[in-house]
């Protein structure tokens, strides 16, 4: 059998040197991008920059014992930042569990995260008060499902395809090269496409789910996988957030008007560790790793923000305010305290339950037995 | 453009028909199967919130292979009534979005042997889901599991698998055993605000029964006595309760006097008539078709050792299907406690 052709190539707008890749095939993506004005694109570097700050003092405050665990993000700052600018307010993210500039973005406080990562929370934020911005999900690609349950009921309310951009709704998952393989990503793609979902799957390949290679979840590229299930799909460049961009903006734009579902898979890099538990030194190569910094995200998109004119100070100040939010961080997590014992009875059940209120009376008595200090 | 698409689906056709009109308000006592009385209890449901969806495979055209949810679709059209794609982790997981988003779905697993590939989207996400979001967001799903033996089936559709459920935190966990019940607790279920696993006795889904349709019995989470004894006390819930009936009749043929309690929730349980029972006759047997190890019947022997411990005359004993795989079907009479099995538990008890 001969091998299929596949004609759609990596969507690639700004080279590992921090100039336009022009083409006529990225004609169509390059008027997407030039929507965006010079504050936005200026706007774009400054997540990537202070997040990237941010997490790397997290990762400090984990090896000091102050967090229990980190999950970084370094190097996967374009992917993200570029497809969450793509979204609109009223749209919902569902995100893994690495997406914290995301979350910033859409008006989560860092600290929420640093919350999780301590121990003092499972949640942290209610989505409907930070612009429609969902809970991680640790169960990998569990989510996936709940993204496209959540797009059956925009489809069902018709809050969609109204041919209104401002009030049409979309969705959009996160997830990753791992999550991949999981059965509840393959059936949100069955569900997505039975049900012509308004919704993007955004699958960011960072090349490891802990220590196995993507090569071993897939022998195809991972956009590939979409074509099975009737879902358009492209890769995308992810450490490129102008085409990660425009791509994710094309994607939702779609969804909106009732093209259904789509599915993008960025190329990105973990540079750091899965988690501050991991040592990847263990199953990957210098070199590998190398290679990856070279093509690193925010050089690149400094380098051309550079070439557009942008001043020095820009960027002075968004170091500055990097090093803000890290030493805000560390002040904000010294200074947390412990939960209240009788949290973890709180919210099981949304109607009463006796066994919560009898086993919150219990502990309440059982410590105050110690000298009341419940 | 950009991705290859063709056509613009079509999301404002209303698929659903005309709602006929208002049939006549039914009123007063009709006989129905348990099977009916669901059925008659999710219409009412739906008529009365339209953001109650039915999930679930093979339940609109064909009105599921119980047939409980016949007629559904043709009411409500194929936007309440989801034929889902083949996939239950799918169905359980969709389910919570589309409860993010507002909706109250109810979800028919189609057998019990088939709940275990939604088992994760169950106690991963669905039962902490609430917790998670620190009650900002409730999870009104309801999951019917027709569950239990006597219907002579292959491997995977006879079996109980309550007690995974009732041990996870964030769910609730019920079992009707008459039509009455059926049709007034699957409208509370629907009606709460918290995750429901709705285990259906599937092997109870025909007989008949009264249906008072003006007013519940009994609140959803209550457990009750059934019929009033001195000697023994009998507790069971779904399919089993009838069996419990069936063993009272005979042992008061033999002069001892039975109370049987319907358990009606396993989480939570409502203990105060459970306690009240087995104060009055000191002697309690627990049967259940679920193994015996570590299930509910367990816990129930456990609470009434700790809570009745001076009142009792005997240990409480129980009576569960064996610890090994459903068996084959020929073997399933006896493996499945009948009123022989509960005759000579009452009569251990008794002995001491």
């Amino acid at each position: 059998m001969p091998a299929a052709q596949d004609p759609r190539a990596t969507v690639r707008l700004l080279s590992e040197q921090g100039t336009l890749v022009e083409s006529d095939a990225n004609a169509a993506w390059f008027d997407i991008v030039s929507g965006l004005s010079e504050s936005q694109l200026m706007e774009m570097h400054r997540h990537m920059v202070v997040i990237r700050r941010a997490d790397v003092e997290a990762g400090n405050l984990q090896r000091q014992g102050q967090l229990a665990l980190w999950i970084p993000s370094f190097g996967q700052e374009a992917a993200q930042v570029g497809s969450a600018m793509a979204t609109k307010p009223q749209d919902h993210i569902f995100p893994a569990y690495r997406e914290h500039v995301i979350a910033r973005m859409r008006g989560v406080d860092f600290m929420r995260i640093i919350e999780l990562l301590r121990g003092i929370d499972h949640g942290g934020w209610d989505p409907k008060e930070h612009n429609n911005f969902h809970l991680y999900t640790l169960v990998i690609g569990s989510q996936s499902l709940h993204a496209t349950g959540y797009a059956m009921g925009l489809a069902l309310d018709g809050a969609f395809a109204t041919g209104d951009v401002e009030r049409d709704q979309a969705v959009i998952v996160y997830f990753g090269d791992g999550a991949s393989s999981q059965g509840d990503v393959n059936e949100a793609l069955v569900f997505a496409s039975s049900y012509q979902t308004p919704q993007v799957f955004f699958l960011q390949n960072n090349h490891w789910a802990i220590s196995v290679p993507v090569e071993r979840q897939s022998r195809v590229p991972l956009y590939r996988r979409a074509d099975g299930f009737g879902i358009p799909s492209l890769q995308v460049d992810g450490n490129d957030v102008l085409a990660s961009y425009a791509v994710t903006k094309a994607a939702l734009d779609d969804a909106r008007a009732g093209r259904g579902p789509r599915f993008i898979e960025a190329l990105t890099y973990r540079i750091g560790a899965h988690t501050s538990s991991d040592d990847p030194t263990k199953y990957r190569s210098a070199d590998e790793l190398e290679m990856w910094k070279r093509r690193d995200p925010i050089a690149r998109f400094e380098t051309y923000l550079r070439s557009l004119g942008v001043s020095d100070e820009f960027f002075a100040a968004v170091a500055e305010e990097g090093e803000d939010l890290a030493a805000d961080t560390r002040r904000r997590t010294l200074a947390l305290g412990e939960p209240p014992a009788a949290k973890m009875f709180q919210h099981v059940y949304s109607d009463p339950h006796p066994l919560m209120e009898e086993q919150r009376a219990w502990l309440e008595a059982y410590e105050a037995g110690f000298g009341g200090e419940a | 453009m950009t991705f290859d698409t063709d056509e613009v689906i079509d999301t404002t056709s209303d698929a659903t028909p005309v709602a006929a009109p208002e049939a006549e308000e039914r009123r007063g006592t009709v006989t129905l199967t348990l099977a009916k009385a669901l059925n008659e209890g999710m219409r009412a449901a739906m008529r009365a919130d339209d953001r109650v969806l039915m999930m679930g495979e093979d339940i609109g055209t064909l009105g599921g292979v119980f047939r409980v949810t016949e007629g559904l679709k043709a009411e409500f059209g194929e936007r309440r009534v989801l034929d889902t794609p083949l996939a239950e982790a799918g169905i359980v997981g969709t389910a919570i979005g589309l409860a993010m988003r507002g909706y109250r779905p109810v979800c028919e697993i189609q057998f019990d042997g088939f709940v275990f590939p939604a088992f994760d989207q169950i106690t991963s996400q669905l039962a902490k889901l609430t917790s998670r979001h620190g009650g900002s967001q409730s999870f009104p799903v309801v999951i019917r599991i027709p569950y239990g033996g006597h219907i002579g089936a292959v491997e995977h559709h006879q079996e109980s698998p309550e007690a995974y459920f009732a041990h996870t935190p964030g769910l609730r966990v019920v079992s009707p055993a008459t039509p009455n019940d059926a049709y007034w607790m699957i409208q509370q279920a629907i009606l709460g605000n918290d995750p429901v696993i709705f285990l259906e006795p599937k092997s109870r889904y025909w007989p008949k029964g009264e249906v008072d349709l003006d007013a519940p019995a009994a609140p959803l989470h209550s457990s009750r006595v059934v019929r009033e004894g001195s000697d023994v006390t009998l507790i069971g819930h779904g399919a089993m309760v009838a069996t419990l009936l069936d063993a009272a009749e005979l042992a008061e043929g033999e002069g001892t006097s039975v109370e049987v309690v319907d358990l009606r929730s396993l989480s939570p349980i409502d203990w105060e008539p459970i306690i009240a029972s087995a104060r009055k006759t000191g002697r309690v047997v627990v049967a259940q078709e679920a193994p015996g190890h570590v299930s509910v019947g367990s816990e129930i022997a456990a609470t009434i050792a700790e809570r009745a411990f001076y009142s009792l005359e005997s240990p409480v004993l129980r009576v569960s299907g064996f610890d090994t795989p459903f068996p084959p079907a020929k073997l399933e009479g006896v493996y499945l406690p009948d009123a022989d099995r509960i005759l000579e538990a009452v009569d251990r008890a008794l002995a001491y």
